[in-house]
C-alpha cells in the first residue's frame, strides 16, 4: 500500500513539473508570436506600395510588358522551397508543410521527381532533416536564415532562386509554407514563385502623366524582383508567426492535458490513502479486540 | 508635401517635409512642392530630407529603392536603409 502510495505521488510531481515547462513555452511563444506578428504589419506598408506601384505602371502603358522572369517553359527541374521551422513542439506544423510538400510533388511533378529533377530549398532545420532522410535533393544553403531573421537574409535566397531560374536551371519555383490566419489556425500552401503571372491591368489604377526614370519596361524590370523579395519574405514571415502560433496552441493543449491528468492522479492519490488508513485502523481495532478476547 | 520611406523592415520616416533629395538611377534629383507625377529608380547613395527651409535635415544610406511622386505625397520604397546620424 505505502508503496503504491510513493508511486502516484512520483507521478504526481513529474507531471506537474512538465506542466511548469509547457506553461512556460506557452508563455515564451506568446510573446514572439506577438513580435513575429509586428513583423508582418510593419511589412505590408511596403508590399502593398510595391504592388500598388507596378500595376500603376503596367495599367498606364500600352501593350504588354514581357520579361524574362515570367517565360513559361516546358517543365523539366522544379524547385520547390519549403519553410518549416527550426524547433519542434509545435504540434502538427512542420509534419503538415511536409506533407504538403509531398503531396504536391506526387501530384504535380510525380515524372520529374522520378528522374531526380525536383530539388528542395529548405529554410527551417525541421524540413531539412526530413527531406534528407527520405532521399530528396535537399538543400541546406538557406537552412538558418530563422537565426537571423532579416530582410537582408531572406532575399538572398529569393535572388538565388531568380538567378537560377533565369539560367534555365529550374522551370518553375514553388513556395510551400503555412500562411498566417490567427494564433490557432494556420493555413497550409502551394505558392507559384516562378514564373510569375501576367500583371493584369487594372481599371482603378492612378491615370496621370508620370515622368519615368528610366523607361517604364526597365523600372517594371528592377520592379519585378523586389516584388519577389517580398513574397519571400512575406512567406516566411508568415511561417514564423504561424509556427509560434501553432506551438502556442500546442503547449496550451498539453498544459490543459497535464491538469487532467493531475485531476485523476490527485484522486487516486487520495483514494490510496484513505485505503491505507482504514486497513491501519481495522488492523488497530482487530488487534486490540484479539487482547482483550 | 508629405514624406514616406518605406522599407520591408518598417516605416523609415513619415511626416511633412519641404524637399527630398535623391540618387535617382541616373543622377541625384530633389522633389519639392507641387512636383510633377515621376516614378523613379534609385541607385545606392544618401537621401536626404529637408524638414523645413531653415536647414533641418534628416539623412538615409540606401542600398536601392524606387520614389513615386504623385498629388503632393512622396513615397519612397527602399531596401537596406540605415538612418545616418548627423553631427
Amino acid at each position: 500500500m505505502a508503496g503504491q502510495l510513493k508511486e502516484v505521488r512520483n507521478r504526481i510531481k513529474s507531471v506537474q513539473s512538465t506542466q511548469q515547462i509547457t506553461k512556460a513555452m506557452k508563455m515564451v511563444s506568446a510573446a514572439k508570436l506577438r513580435r513575429a506578428q509586428d513583423a508582418i504589419i510593419q511589412m505590408r506598408p511596403y508590399a502593398r506600395k510595391l504592388q500598388e506601384m507596378l500595376s500603376n505602371i503596367v495599367s498606364n502603358s500600352e501593350g504588354e510588358v514581357g520579361m524574362s522572369l515570367a517565360a513559361e517553359r516546358p517543365i523539366e527541374n522544379v524547385l520547390f522551397i519549403v519553410i518549416t521551422s527550426d524547433r519542434g513542439l509545435a504540434g502538427a506544423f512542420n509534419a503538415n508543410v511536409i506533407k504538403l510538400a509531398n503531396a504536391t510533388i506526387a501530384e504535380k511533378y510525380a515524372a520529374q521527381h522520378k528522374k531526380g529533377n525536383v530539388a528542395i530549398w529548405n529554410i527551417g532545420k525541421k524540413g531539412y532533416e526530413f527531406f534528407l532522410k527520405n532521399n530528396y535533393k535537399a538543400d541546406a544553403t538557406y537552412k538558418d536564415i530563422f537565426l537571423h531573421l532579416t530582410f537582408e537574409n531572406v532575399q538572398k535566397a529569393a535572388q538565388a532562386a531568380m538567378k537560377a531560374f533565369e539560367e534555365k536551371q529550374f522551370d518553375v519555383v514553388e513556395i510551400v509554407y503555412s500562411q498566417f490566419k490567427n494564433a490557432a489556425t494556420q493555413k497550409f500552401e502551394v505558392e507559384r514563385f516562378l514564373p510569375i503571372p501576367k500583371v493584369a491591368k487594372k481599371a482603378g489604377a492612378v491615370k496621370a502623366d508620370f515622368i519615368y526614370d528610366p523607361s517604364k519596361e526597365e523600372l517594371v524590370k528592377e520592379l519585378m524582383p523586389k516584388i519577389l523579395n517580398t513574397q519571400l519574405y512575406k512567406a516566411v514571415l508568415d511561417s514564423n508567426a504561424s509556427e509560434h502560433g501553432a506551438r502556442m496552441t500546442a503547449m496550451d493543449k498539453a498544459s490543459e492535458n497535464a491538469n487532467e491528468m493531475l485531476r485523476s492522479l490527485k484522486i487516486s492519490y487520495n483514494r490510496a490513502r484513505q485505503a491505507a488508513i482504514t486497513t491501519e485502523l481495522t488492523e488497530i481495532v482487530s488487534g486490540a479486540a484479539a487482547l482483550q478476547g | 508635401m508629405n514624406l514616406e520611406i518605406l522599407t520591408p523592415e518598417k516605416k523609415l520616416y513619415s511626416g511633412e517635409v519641404y524637399g527630398v533629395q535623391m540618387p535617382g538611377i541616373s543622377g541625384s534629383f530633389e522633389v519639392l512642392e507641387k512636383h510633377a507625377p515621376l516614378v523613379s529608380a534609385l541607385k545606392a547613395g544618401r537621401i536626404k530630407v529637408l524638414k523645413d527651409k531653415q536647414n533641418h535635415l534628416a539623412f538615409f544610406d540606401i542600398q536601392s529603392g524606387f520614389v513615386e511622386v504623385i498629388n503632393n505625397k512622396v513615397t519612397v520604397l527602399v531596401e537596406g536603409a540605415i538612418p545616418v546620424e548627423t553631427a
